[in-house]
């Protein structure tokens, strides 16, 4: 019996273009990143480790893959002085170029596929890789992601102003780059990450004005915060920032006080400062994992959604494992690389065994609520903003707009009445969904890809809907994870039978017929399905 | 439980068929319920480049009346913008695209054949980089998420409702009716039934004892960061179908679609394929000033087809009650259409403004059983082992 042929204008039979097979493919050049690539080489795996610093300026510009706020140091703007700055923060750089890995820098991973229930055709694992000028398919045996963590934002009229930072950009540009712009800052937060970030922007000489809490006191390590305060830096509970002012940038923080109810009240007084921190909330950079179908959950003792992982840190997709920051952040391990280290070689030891195992063990529980904290300070800071503003800076949408799933400004719908329907009206019965009323409202929409504004429309649905943080779905990643050019994309060839075969949809002759044509009876025999065909 | 006992037209899917068609029910005044496994508007139906010109279909000219209308008879935006242009990149492209024009014409609607130096002038994004190209003064393009949202927000203030997050698990026959669905939130009782569940359209009807048969697949899109407005947002071709969005985004899908064996319940993520990479090739052909543009978001979306890939809504010949509909992978533009001939069907007990006899089940009686094998629909083995 002869099989039929497969359909012509599927993806069966169309190969993609692989640049480079690797055993092993190491997605950031962190402490976990960077031993876990060294480990793989040591176990003899041919290893690619990509890491997308020093990112190009004008990409930070764009606040990707961090929130830059544009505190860059001009002399950002020269790449081969950032990729030596780069080099030298790390000496275990060095060791994994000696180990053998194929270590490049200034190379981001945009993509990540992975076979799955809706998805067959991928050859194996396959990750997307770019750098200014290259974009290459990659195929990996085993995918370790080391990608990190970054911040939530936290909004405030004038937030948008350059030098209102989050506490991930400001560290990397201090300790990274060496181009950290702001010489005074105010940081948002007190929790142990927020301190350790206080300590490290000091260490590189940036003067910290002041420790900005919204809660009663401070909660992160008390060590921290006694070496800060004894440097002179004034730690401020129960206050909050009204406003940033200045010109062209920050100038000033203006803060105030809360009562009880975590309502701003008294008079304002303003910090002068050129930088201000927002270190309210570090969170995993899960990007990569969500989009390409792994399973992530809110897990607070990992500090938000992470990946669901097993004790030798495999994600939900097969050969895909987490390691460091993006793996789940908790308070010991911000303060000790060895933590991260050791999640780097559990995976690498579990390499090539295939056998699902425990679950991973839960890291120590929080010593604070973090969806209590998180909802708190968007609460203090931007629902009881004074003025509006944008919470999402791309599509300029302000949180009142979200809370009434208000039409984008676009449209003028602005004051139709019958439009006016409330969160719970569009909700049901079901738990409040981010990526609802971003379509609905486009907030996340725009090329930050809602990194600035994705844990602030979360904690607003949350507020809104009185429901914990754990309650609200993530809004869902997306490939490309790093924006791309069209002009890029061109770079990656396509196979002649996919271009022979392309059409605009399923390329069916039957699909087409106008209904005047259209025979009583349909089967396959007496489709006539010869000749060209676009379908329209 | 839900606390909801039942409703006179029980309908199944909260995709723009069933959404149309509740809203045409409930603005009769119909006691209309629309039960939804997840939220309304997520599958499909919510993920397409809203293109609104089928001069192929019966509906056609139903489908060109409504959608000038639809914001107001909605009373919430649509997003909806007339006319199209379509650009050829090769003279065969060119000649393909022509049928168009032919279909168009014969009932009553207009096109304008472009060279290259006219399609310069109405599209300031395009370039040397196409043939030519044609101008529909018809047709058009909406917003599918802001006009799945529309409807389901008017079919709630005519009185409708909607229950998401139910799934159907069964149902319950009395004398060759249907007299009610069984959820994992409880029974809901119905005098009548409509199954508009897309991809699950095929295993629901088989519960009822007809079949209609379906496959499904996997397509994707593309989303650019925004460009300034085209005078017309509508410009779509070589290979790609799509839309510059209000908004500036352009939107674009077209390419392989991957068939998916996935008859069972249940939403698993939809993850791209790399195609991102070859709809943004095409794009920088078919608007090369626009290359610049950086890619911010791609999407898949799980879609149905029929075996001539035509839809179908018609009674099942099982019970009598029943109303199944599947509009097969191109339902979005259709749908004020589609949604009153599911209403006429149920109401009037046949379609008033046009003649679907051509949507008709009975057009498969002599259908191949082996009909996916025999037409290469099969679905691609996964090489690895399927992730948990």
């Amino acid at each position: 019996m002869t099989v039929p042929a497969s359909d012509p204008k599927s993806v069966t039979g169309k190969p993609l273009a692989i640049a480079e097979s690797v055993d092993v493919l190491v997605i950031g050049a962190g402490p976990a990143g960077l031993a876990a690539a060294i480990g793989a080489a040591a176990r003899g795996f041919r290893v690619l480790l990509v890491d997308e610093n020093p990112v190009p300026f004008k990409t930070m510009g764009d606040d990707v893959p961090l929130h830059f706020g544009r505190g860059m140091a001009a002399s950002a703007r020269n790449r081969n002085a950032m990729m030596e700055a780069v080099v030298a923060s790390e000496p275990r750089i060095a060791e994994a170029f000696e180990a053998g890995v194929d270590l490049r820098l200034g190379t981001a991973c945009w993509g990540l596929y992975a076979n799955g229930p809706a998805l067959g055709w991928m050859p194996g694992l396959v990750a997307g890789l770019a750098n200014e000028d290259s974009s290459i398919l990659v195929q990996a045996q085993h995918v370790i992601l080391a990608c990190g963590r970054r911040d939530m934002g936290l909004g405030f009229p004038g937030w948008e102003k350059p030098g209102v930072i989050g506490a991930t950009a400001a560290l990397n540009l201090a300790t990274r780059y060496d181009a950290f712009g702001p010489r005074k800052v105010v940081i948002l937060g007190s929790t142990t990450e927020a301190l350790t970030t206080a300590l490290a922007l000091r260490e590189a000489g940036v003067t910290i004005a002041a420790i900005v809490e919204q809660a009663a006191e401070p909660i992160g390590d008390a060590d921290l915060l006694a070496k800060l305060s004894v440097g002179g830096t004034e730690i401020l509970a129960s206050h909050v920032v009204r406003e940033a002012t200045g010109r062209d940038g920050v100038e000033a923080a203006l803060i105030a006080t809360l009562d009880e109810e975590g309502r701003p009240v008294g008079e304002e007084r303003a910090i002068a400062c050129d930088g201000i921190v927002l270190a309210v909330g570090a969170t995993p950079v899960v990007d990569l994992i969500d989009a390409a179908g792994g399973k992530v959950a809110f897990q607070a003792e990992r500090s938000g959604y992470a990946p669901v992982l097993d004790a030798s840190q495999r994600t939900s997709l097969a050969h895909v494992y987490a390691v460091g920051d993006c793996a789940g952040i908790w308070a010991a391990k911000t303060r000790d690389r060895a933590i991260a280290e050791a999640e780097a070689a559990r995976a690498v030891a579990a390499l090539g065994a295939d056998i699902a195992g425990v679950q991973a063990a839960a890291p120590p529980a929080p010593g604070y609520d973090i969806s209590a904290y998180r909802l708190a300070w968007v609460r203090a800071s931007v629902v009881e903003a004074r003025a509006e503003f944008h919470v999402c800076q791309c599509e300029e949408v302000t949180a009142r707009e979200i809370l009434e799933v208000r039409p984008p400004r676009y449209l003028d719908w602005q004051n139709e009445r019958r439009n006016d329907r409330s969160l719970s009206a569009l909700l049901g019965e079901g738990p409040p969904n981010p990526d609802q009323v971003k379509r609905l409202t486009r907030a996340g929409m725009g090329p930050c890809q809602g990194r600035r504004c994705r844990e602030q429309v979360a904690a607003l649905l949350a507020l809104g809907a009185a429901q914990p943080l754990s309650a609200i779905p993530l809004a869902g990643y997306r490939a490309p994870v790093r924006p791309m050019a069209l002009a890029m994309t061109t770079l990656v060839p396509e196979a002649p039978e996919q271009a022979e075969h392309w059409d605009t949809w399923f390329g069916m002759h039957a699909q087409w017929r106008p209904f005047w044509e259209v025979p009583a009876r349909y089967t396959v025999a007496g489709n006539d399905a010869s000749g060209p065909v676009a379908s329209e | 439980m839900s606390g909801i006992k039942g409703a006179s037209v029980v309908i199944v899917g909260g995709g723009v068929t069933g959404l149309s068609a509740g809203w045409w029910l409930a603005r009769d005044g119909v006691d209309v319920l629309v039960l939804e496994k997840g939220l309304v508007g997520w599958e499909a139906s919510g993920r397409n480049g809203g293109g609104c010109s089928h001069h192929h279909s019966p509906l056609f000219a139903e489908e060109q009346r409504l959608w000038p209308l639809m914001d107001e008879l909605l009373g919430y935006p649509t997003e909806f913008r007339p006319e199209r242009i379509r650009l050829a990149a090769s003279e065969q492209q060119m000649a393909l695209y022509g049928r168009a024009l032919r279909n168009a014409e014969r009932q009553g609607f207009q096109s304008d054949v472009l060279d290259l130096k006219q399609v310069k002038e109405l599209v300031p994004l395009a370039g040397d980089s196409v043939v030519g190209g044609y101008h529909y003064r018809f047709g058009g393009h909406a917003n599918p998420h802001r006009t799945l949202q529309g409807y389901a927000w008017a079919m709630q203030d005519h009185g409708g409702r909607i229950l998401q997050h139910t799934t159907v698990t069964g149902f319950r026959g009395e004398g060759g009716r249907v007299i009610a669905v069984e959820t994992d939130r409880g029974e809901i009782g119905c005098d009548n039934l409509v199954l508009a569940a897309g991809p699950q359209t095929g295993r629901l009807s088989a519960m009822l004892g007809q079949e209609v048969p379906v496959q499904s697949a996997r397509c994707e899109m593309i989303v650019t960061e925004p460009l300034p407005l085209m005078p017309l947002g509508g410009v779509d071709g070589c290979g790609l179908y799509g839309r510059q969005t209000l908004r500036g985004n352009l939107a674009y899908g077209g390419g392989p679609h991957e068939w998916l064996a996935m008859a069972e319940e249940g939403t698993p993520a939809k993850p791209t394929a790399p195609l991102m990479l070859h709809m943004g090739k095409r794009l920088a052909q078919l608007l090369p000033k626009a290359a610049h543009a950086r890619i911010i978001r791609s999407w898949a979306g799980v879609i149905e087809n029929t075996p001539d890939g035509r839809p179908v809504i018609d009674r099942l010949a099982s019970q009598a009650n029943v109303v199944v509909a599947t509009l097969s992978s191109v339902g979005f533009g259709l749908s004020p259409a589609s949604g009153r001939a599911i209403r006429d069907l149920l109401v009037d007990g046949a379609c008033g403004f046009a003649d679907i006899s051509t949507f008709s089940l009975a057009r498969f009686s002599k259908l191949e059983p082996n009909w996916r094998e025999l037409q290469g629909w099969q679905v691609t083995a996964a090489a690895e082992a399927v992730a948990a």
